[in-house]
């Protein structure tokens, strides 16, 4: 059976936080930072289950400043 | 039992430039959208965005921005783009597809200037059948301004101008601007797509390459509906605004394409 492994990268200042990838993700990858704040004064999204990821690109697809980059191994 | 599985790769082996599946358009420049959070905006500068770079029309596009939240929509896509008065940009972009044949015009309007200010404009174009496409993005209010009614508010909708709800006595009904353009003759793709899921995003983006490839083959005005949220202006959080479009918005505005004449459904 093939392994996927996934990786995000956010741009922590581009994000404003909106939550819509933390809801979009199937793994529970994703969790806006509970206290710390970006230079804009959001709770940036960050990636708080990282072995979860399975790089399907929910998150980046649904983010509305494109501040996601995806990446996916498939092992075999 | 073959070991390799169990020991899970480290973030330095996956992020790698050969990895990468999704990125960043290259036709979304470097710039931060005024849009507020989870803004429906966002995820469709950057569907046009890709798609006018996987249709080879980034030297070709001259898009049209309204006024509206999107008035600098400009700022945000490295295209052509061209300004238009309030509810003009239909008309400026019949201008361009008949000065310049060779490109490909489209206007991206909010609800409040398509289907208010610019309804003659949109519905004329639409008649005439310029080879021009026309986004349409539909939350139900005026979001710039600071959330007044637009034509197309939901009954009962409580905005800065209907704080009791929208009255169907008073302020009239929900006006359906792609049913209404869908029985123009000049018309040949009339959709409405939606943008808060990953699958509604896959299908709003099939239908925006869809209308661009009928204007680069001069099949018609194409007529993309998406419906979308207002989070400021309907006072709700990203994702609760997104469960209120689904529950409240899609039963007045369904889902799915109006009008194909280009490619006409197979049985």
């Amino acid at each position: 059976m093939a392994q996927i492994h996934g990786a995000v990268t956010i741009e922590s200042e581009r994000c404003k936080g909106c939550d819509l990838c933390v809801v979009a993700c199937p793994c529970s990858v994703l969790a806006l930072q509970p206290k710390e704040v970006n230079d804009r004064g959001y709770h940036f999204a960050y990636p708080v289950n990282e072995q979860a990821c399975i790089g399907c690109a929910a998150c980046a697809m649904v983010c509305p400043d494109a501040c996601i980059e995806v990446y996916r191994v498939v092992e075999k | 039992m073959n070991l390799k599985y169990t020991c899970a790769m480290t973030r330095e082996e996956i992020i790698k430039p050969e990895n990468k599946v999704y990125t960043r358009p290259r036709l979304l420049n470097r710039n931060t959208m005024h849009y507020c959070p989870g803004c429906s905006h966002g995820v469709v500068h950057k569907l046009v965005a890709e798609v006018l770079d996987e249709l080879g029309l980034d030297d070709k596009a001259v898009g049209v921005a309204p006024v509206g939240c999107a008035v600098f929509a400009y700022n945000y896509l490295d295209i052509d783009w061209v300004e238009a008065a309030h509810g003009r940009a239909p008309a400026v972009a019949t201008a361009i597809s008949r000065l310049r044949p060779d490109r490909v015009a489209f206007t991206y309007q909010g609800d409040g200037d398509l289907a208010a200010i610019g309804s003659a404009e949109t519905i004329h174009a639409c008649t005439r059948g310029e080879n021009i496409v026309i986004i349409m993005i539909n939350n139900g209010i005026y979001g710039m301004t600071g959330g007044q009614m637009s034509p197309c508010t939901l009954e009962g909708a409580k905005t800065a101008t209907t704080p009791y709800g929208r009255r169907t006595d008073l302020n009239g009904f929900p006006l359906r601007v792609a049913d209404v353009v869908a029985l123009l003759d000049g018309t040949c793709f009339v959709t409405r797509q939606a943008v808060h899921t990953t699958g509604a995003v896959r299908k709003a983006k099939a239908a925006l390459k869809k209308a661009f490839k009928n204007a680069i083959e001069k099949k018609g005005t194409s007529f993309v509906e998406v419906v979308s949220t207002c989070n400021s202006g309907w006072k709700m959080s990203p994702a609760k605004s997104n469960k209120w479009m689904e529950e409240n918005m899609f039963a007045h505005y369904p889902l799915g394409d109006l009008k194909n004449t280009v490619e006409p459904e197979k049985k």
